[in-house]
């Protein structure tokens, strides 16, 4: 078991043979955070850093636990704290942590394409934790785990996205994972929020929220950035809950066990209300702990790939 | 006295080429005959099979001096000129301090006649500083010898100064070129909107921020009656809107760029930087248009937009990448190997536009080949293919997405006054 990739940088890149086996990885991963000891050796003798040029606090977390439950070395630079601020570029960034012995660099970053600049300068490992607007693969991942985990597959599942498609690498990632994987999307928000171009890859653009959700398996909502309103692109976050909010009676069009998903952190009352994102459909909680088991799904595999024998602990 | 045996002649006045010499002496053409003229030389070019051609005439590009040395100087930019077959080029005002006064135009013409391969004429600025506020010395900058106005990527945002400027400049005829492009619409856009920008997560730029100020900027020439010309046209509706107004009268002229009909938004995959250029690539049905404008003669004319950026400007994330391309050393292949090969235009037509029209426009000397003018003269191969290496440009701009690509068209000498000062690869 290993990818043979050098670098995680989108599920638009990547096999639905690969996406099957980070989820499968992922499974035993779980397994183990239930236990009562949380530590094994898969990453043993690893070193891991987390360099965020943007705030985080579930997926740096979820990155730093998933590396330490496997016994690598952890370390996080963040953009404030760092030579980022004295203006060194990203390439003269990531060659300096990677004379230090760094295996695999997990980077977050503000503009799109980041990490794939990095990945061409580095001989390191670099894996996306989110780049801009284009992609989020590790949230994609553990939603993907989710869904599975309770729908049992993804063939003919109908997902629904509301929200603003057009800033969110999270919609991105969903859409080229979820496709792959046989799921069909249907996306619905602002039309000032939409992205150009989505029915020529694969994605159904509903003109209403109700459209979109009608009939889901799955509802997924995205979080919605305050300064959209100032940007212009909304008149008020009170008329985009109005019209586009997931509140109960939208939720009702969808299946009766339709799963309520949102990536988190939710602005309880705009884009999702509080009984929807706290009833029994919603995932939300659940995504949190899969997050962590994809995450060491992930670095396991990706660490594995210059290694002669695989060994599999378990 | 120089000769140039038996090439293919192209002399910008005919509309076909003709096989013969021409006779060179001090500096300007003294004789073209279709029989044997070497006799009367003491060198002897063999130009059998070769294209001769009046030089180039570049109405766009970025010399970067004064202040921005580091990217291009007036020396590299003449030889990078020099190199792709130009003879002519008109640089503009986007420098440190901007050419918006007559030091700085002096200041660049007493540097290009020390420095230069090649002729150098400034284009002014509109406005003081570019800024969009108050018109130039106009009268003061055409007397230096600009022989054009423009806020280049700085487009004056101001309809009622773009108006002014148009209506003052046009008293002498003076042409103002139009960089079209509404920032409003902008934004912080860095690639053509559209499924591209969508998959790739970057931010769009709409093909209307160009075409509301095309139409603006035609409106205003026809109320004025002054010399527009537009820079860069990268989209199916500014051609569209161009044919309009050329259509019913109005005094406009512009240019496309190489990259227009080579390249389009699909390049930006993989986030190489030395794809960003503004306007940016557009989609493929634009690139059809614009061969489309091309061959009916709404573009006028090809212009490099030659913009040359360091390395380390273009090795960081795209969105912070510098927008531009190194373009002299490319623009005769990809205009032999896009247009001339594929038969959208003939091989006189691009002549036509890379080098009579630009100097008619424009008011140059040059864009002909006739007795008694300068032997400013472009001899080129259509023979072999041959792969664009950036390592070779004489540009300090090695930032070309060309790089790598295949294609035709070779320049073998680039000849200004009678001085040979291009011969195989090989600044003189």
């Amino acid at each position: 078991m290993a990818l043979s990739r050098k670098d995680f940088l989108g599920l638009r890149d990547v096999t639905s043979d690969e996406i099957n086996e980070i989820l499968d990885t992922a499974e035993l991963m779980k397994y183990i955070l239930t236990t009562n000891n949380k530590k094994t050796p898969h990453l043993q003798g690893k070193s891991i850093v987390t360099l965020f040029y943007e705030n985080s606090t579930r997926t740096r977390l979820s990155f730093e636990l998933a590396s330490k439950y496997m016994s690598a070395s952890a370390a996080n630079i963040s953009a404030s704290s760092s030579s980022v601020a004295k203006g060194e570029s990203l390439i003269d960034t990531g060659r300096t942590i990677e004379r230090m012995g760094v295996d695999v660099i997990i980077i977050r970053h503000p503009l799109s394409g980041a990490p794939h600049l990095l990945a061409r300068n580095v001989s390191a490992s670099v894996i996306n934790a989110g780049d801009g607007m284009n992609e989020h693969p590790t949230q994609a991942l553990l939603d993907m785990f989710t869904i599975r985990e309770k729908k049992g597959g993804f063939r003919g599942l109908q997902v629904a996205i509301i929200g603003d498609i057009l800033h969110s690498r999270v919609a991105r990632s969903n859409i080229w994972g979820l496709s792959k994987m046989g799921a069909k999307i249907r996306v619905a928000g602002p039309s000032t929020l939409m992205a150009p171009g989505l029915e020529e890859i694969g994605v159904e653009v509903a003109e209403s929220v109700e459209e979109a959700v009608e009939g889901a398996d799955v509802v997924m909502a995205l979080r919605l950035q305050k300064e959209r309103q100032e940007q212009g692109l909304l008149p008020s976050m009170r008329e985009y809950s109005n019209v586009f909010g997931l509140n109960k009676e939208r939720i009702s069009l969808a299946r009766k066990d339709a799963l309520i998903m949102h990536p988190g952190p939710i602005n309880r009352g705009i884009e999702i209300t509080s009984d929807i994102a706290d009833s029994d459909n919603s995932t939300i909680n659940e995504q949190v702990t899969n997050g962590v088991a994809v995450r060491m799904a992930l670095l396991y595999l990706i660490t594995r790939r210059r290694e002669h024998k695989n060994v599999m602990y378990s | 006295m120089l000769c140039i045996h038996n090439g293919k002649i192209i002399d910008g006045i005919s509309d076909s080429y003709h096989k013969g010499d021409i006779l060179i002496d001090n500096g300007k053409i003294v004789e073209i005959s279709c029989s044997d003229l070497s006799h009367k030389a003491d060198r002897v070019i063999d130009a059998e099979g070769l294209w001769v051609m009046p030089g180039f005439v570049d109405a766009h590009c970025h010399l970067r001096e004064p202040g921005f040395e580091y990217k291009e100087d007036i020396a590299s930019g003449t030889k990078s000129a020099a190199a792709g077959g130009f003879t002519s080029i008109a640089c503009m005002p986007n420098t440190e301090p901007a050419i918006d006064n007559a030091a700085v135009v002096n200041f660049i013409k007493m540097k290009a006649t020390a420095e230069g391969k090649v002729k150098v004429y400034p284009i002014g600025a509109i406005t003081k500083g570019r800024k969009g506020k108050e018109l130039t010395e106009m009268k003061e900058l055409l007397d230096a010898g600009v022989i054009a106005l423009s806020d280049d990527g700085d487009p004056v945002s101001d309809s009622r100064i773009m108006r002014l400027a148009l209506e003052y400049a046009g008293q002498w005829g003076i042409p103002l070129i139009s960089h079209c492009e509404d920032k409003s619409l902008v934004g912080d856009g860095v690639m053509n909107e559209g499924t591209i920008s969508t998959i790739l997560g970057l931010k769009g730029i709409t093909p209307a921020a160009e075409e509301v100020m095309v139409a603006r900027d035609v409106i205003l020439a026809k109320i004025t009656k002054a010399p527009l010309h537009i820079a860069h046209v990268s989209t199916k509706g500014s051609v569209e809107i161009i044919r309009k107004a050329k259509e019913i009268g109005i005094a406009v002229t512009c240019e496309t760029a190489p990259h227009y009909f080579s390249a389009n938004e699909k390049w930006v995959e993989g986030y190489d930087t030395n794809t960003k250029v503004n306007p940016p690539l557009r989609t493929e049905e634009d690139v059809e248009a614009i061969k489309v404008g091309l061959q009916d003669g709404t573009i006028d004319i090809i212009a490099t937009d030659h913009a040359p950026h360091h390395r380390d400007e273009k090795e960081v994330e795209y969105t912070l990448a510098a927008s531009g391309i190194s373009g002299f050393e490319t623009a005769f292949a990809l205009g032999y190997t896009n247009l001339v090969e594929p038969k959208i235009i003939s091989m006189v037509e691009l002549v036509k536009k890379m080098s009579t029209i630009p100097a008619k426009i424009f008011k140059i000397d040059g864009g002909t080949l006739e007795v008694g003018k300068a032997a400013d003269i472009t001899i080129a191969s259509d023979k072999d293919e041959y792969i664009i290496d950036v390592e070779k440009f004489y540009s300090k701009g090695k930032n070309s997405p060309f790089h790598g690509k295949k294609v035709k068209g070779r320049i073998v000498y680039t000849i200004v006054d009678g001085r040979v000062v291009y011969d195989n690869g090989k600044i003189i």
